[in-house]
């Protein structure tokens, strides 16, 4: 009973924080309230420079992998490793080689979104039919026309599903920039020392939520993604 | 205006097959407006023969000629562009509506808009397609349905040469005889000079001008008339090929208004009256389960202008093959 009540209080104490400012721990600064929206305009903007760097990088190299047909090996190799790397490790690395900065962490970021974006591109343009690529091809379209009125509209709803996938993940992992010397809302994680135990449920939970409305929002983008019609007929029978 | 189509000692090799061509050194000529069917069991190079046309393969050895110049000369996109091109599974654009679909080539020829949607739909309206269904999508369609479109797109730019790989092969008995003779009439009414490729020699007998026979090994077995070739066939393999019901394919190809009548009064009665454009193969059907084999023919008025015995589809068939041919 008192331990509910107990994380029921931590709870509250983390919405507060949320909803209204108070001096830090230590003094001197504003922290919670609006000060978050700052945070949260970092986080944002880092995972959005992060998220550019990998669809530019991985939806043109997945289409191109999938329309020739090479490169089986190389898109599942990436996307494999890209599995098997977890991404704190993935952005360890990047530290130790790299430096600190926003430039690195957000290409750390971006190295974390490729592989989900280039397998999905990669196989959406896989799955379009043989025969239908076969007439196309047939009826004299070149190779780019190809892939931008036929390969590309059909393959859109994987696509955007990998873009989904890796946005999420780099949302989530955004968090962990402060440890890299770039602020994000991972910052009253990181700095317990400033933003106490309210602070940090506080800013996880904002974390969670930024995540949702990240996963919900290019879920919505995914179905209007898509170029066919909706199974229900359009037209009654 | 519709293409003379020319293949002159066409190869196909393909790198690593043992040595054994898909195609071996075939020559055909099909003239302007005339539909050849290149027919052969699995493995004959058919499909590989038709495909070297719009170049989706590359002959190895050989030319082909289009009203006499040679498709190696040109780009291979744009060729295709004047080829009309039909395939066994249609492959449609599924986020394309059929009026979209069928307007595919005039888009890349560039045409401007509202021609585009206007030939779209003459088209549409020329395979029979539903009006209704112009704005469907192919996922909404049945497969006759999929397979008219595929049929006007391929027309759509009016195309002097058209492709076509067992348009009819997916497709339920029922449907596949229905579009068969859609098709034929359609021939009548396009002036393309079409390239037909199937395993199934009755819709060879019916569509076609010319037929090829291919043999296993890309090699030409027989090229002729379906007449000629049901009567005179080449050798063990297309007789084999032809079928043993060679003489009732015959029958297909004739009418009951080919046969000398007798006249009107030997009409028996209680027999029901056949028209005289019935096929006499479906004339001898009735004729054999007519108790006197003897049936009242009428015009397509409904007159009647004679009667058709059993001994005259017999006779005719003998007169047909004239003196007694070899093999």
């Amino acid at each position: 009973m008192s331990a509910l009540a107990s994380i029921l209080s931590d709870f509250g104490e983390a919405l507060e924080f949320i909803f209204t400012e108070r001096e830090s721990r230590a003094g001197g600064s504003e922290i919670g309230g609006t000060q978050l929206l700052g945070l949260l305009a970092d986080h944002l903007a880092l995972s959005a420079v992060a998220l550019a760097i990998g669809i530019a990088v991985a939806v043109p190299l997945g289409i191109w992998l999938g329309h020739t047909g090479r490169g089986t090996f190389l898109a599942v190799g990436i996307a494999n490793v890209g599995r098997a790397v977890p991404s704190i490790a993935l952005i360890a690395l990047f530290f130790a080689f790299l430096g600190t900065g926003f430039v690195n962490v957000a290409l750390a970021l971006a190295l974390l979104a490729i592989p989900p974006i280039l397998a999905n591109a990669y196989v959406g343009i896989r799955l379009v039919e043989p025969d239908t690529v076969d007439a196309a091809r047939g009826m004299g379209m070149t190779g780019p026309q190809i892939v931008r009125r036929v390969e590309l509209p059909l393959a859109l709803p994987l696509v955007v599903g990998g873009i989904r996938t890796s946005a999420v993940n780099v949302v989530a992992t955004a968090a962990i920039a402060p440890l890299a010397g770039v602020s994000s809302l991972g910052d009253p994680i990181i700095a317990f020392g400033v933003y106490g135990e309210s602070g940090r449920l506080g800013a996880s939970i904002v974390v969670a939520a930024v995540a949702v409305a990240t996963e919900v929002t290019f879920g919505l983008a995914q179905r209007l993604a898509d170029p066919l019609p909706s199974t229900r007929r359009t037209v009654p029978a | 205006m519709p293409a003379a189509l020319e293949l002159q000692n066409v190869t196909k090799q393909y790198p690593g097959a043992g040595g054994a061509p898909a195609v071996a050194d075939l020559s055909l000529r099909v003239e302007p407006g005339e539909t050849c069917v290149l027919v052969g069991p699995s493995g004959s190079g058919k499909t590989t023969a038709m495909r070297m046309v719009n170049r989706m393969v590359d002959m190895t050895s050989g030319d082909i000629l289009i009203d006499g110049r040679s498709v190696m000369r040109s780009d291979p996109a744009e060729l295709r562009r004047h080829i009309g091109y039909v395939i066994q599974n249609v492959g449609l654009f599924p986020h394309r509506t059929a009026l979209q679909n069928i307007g595919t080539v005039p888009q890349l020829l560039g045409w401007p808009r509202e021609r585009i949607v206007a030939r779209a739909r003459e088209l549409a309206d020329l395979v029979g397609l539903d009006p209704a269904l112009a704005d469907r999508y192919p996922g909404q369609m049945s497969g006759g349905q999929r397979q008219r479109v595929g049929v006007a797109r391929a027309l759509a730019a009016d195309p002097p040469l058209m492709l076509m790989d067992e348009p009819f092969g997916a497709l339920d008995p029922i449907t596949r005889d229905h579009l068969q003779g859609e098709f034929e009439r359609l021939k009548e009414r396009v002036s393309t000079t079409i390239v037909f490729v199937t395993h199934d020699i009755d819709e060879a007998i019916r569509l076609g001008d010319r037929i090829a026979i291919l043999r296993e090994g890309g090699g030409l077995a027989q090229y002729a008339t379906p007449g000629e070739l049901l009567l005179h066939p080449a050798d063990a393999f297309v007789e084999e090929f032809v079928g043993a019901d060679r003489a009732l394919k015959r029958l297909a190809l004739m009418q009951v208004s080919d046969c000398e009548l007798e006249p009107v009064g030997a009409v028996p009665a209680g027999s029901a009256a056949m028209r005289d454009d019935t096929s006499l193969r479906d004339a001898l059907a009735a004729l054999l389960s007519d108790p006197d084999g003897r049936l009242p023919i009428v015009d397509a008025e409904g007159r009647p202008i004679g009667v058709l015995a059993l001994e005259t589809v017999h006779a005719k068939l003998r007169v047909e093959a004239g003196a007694p041919s070899p093999g």
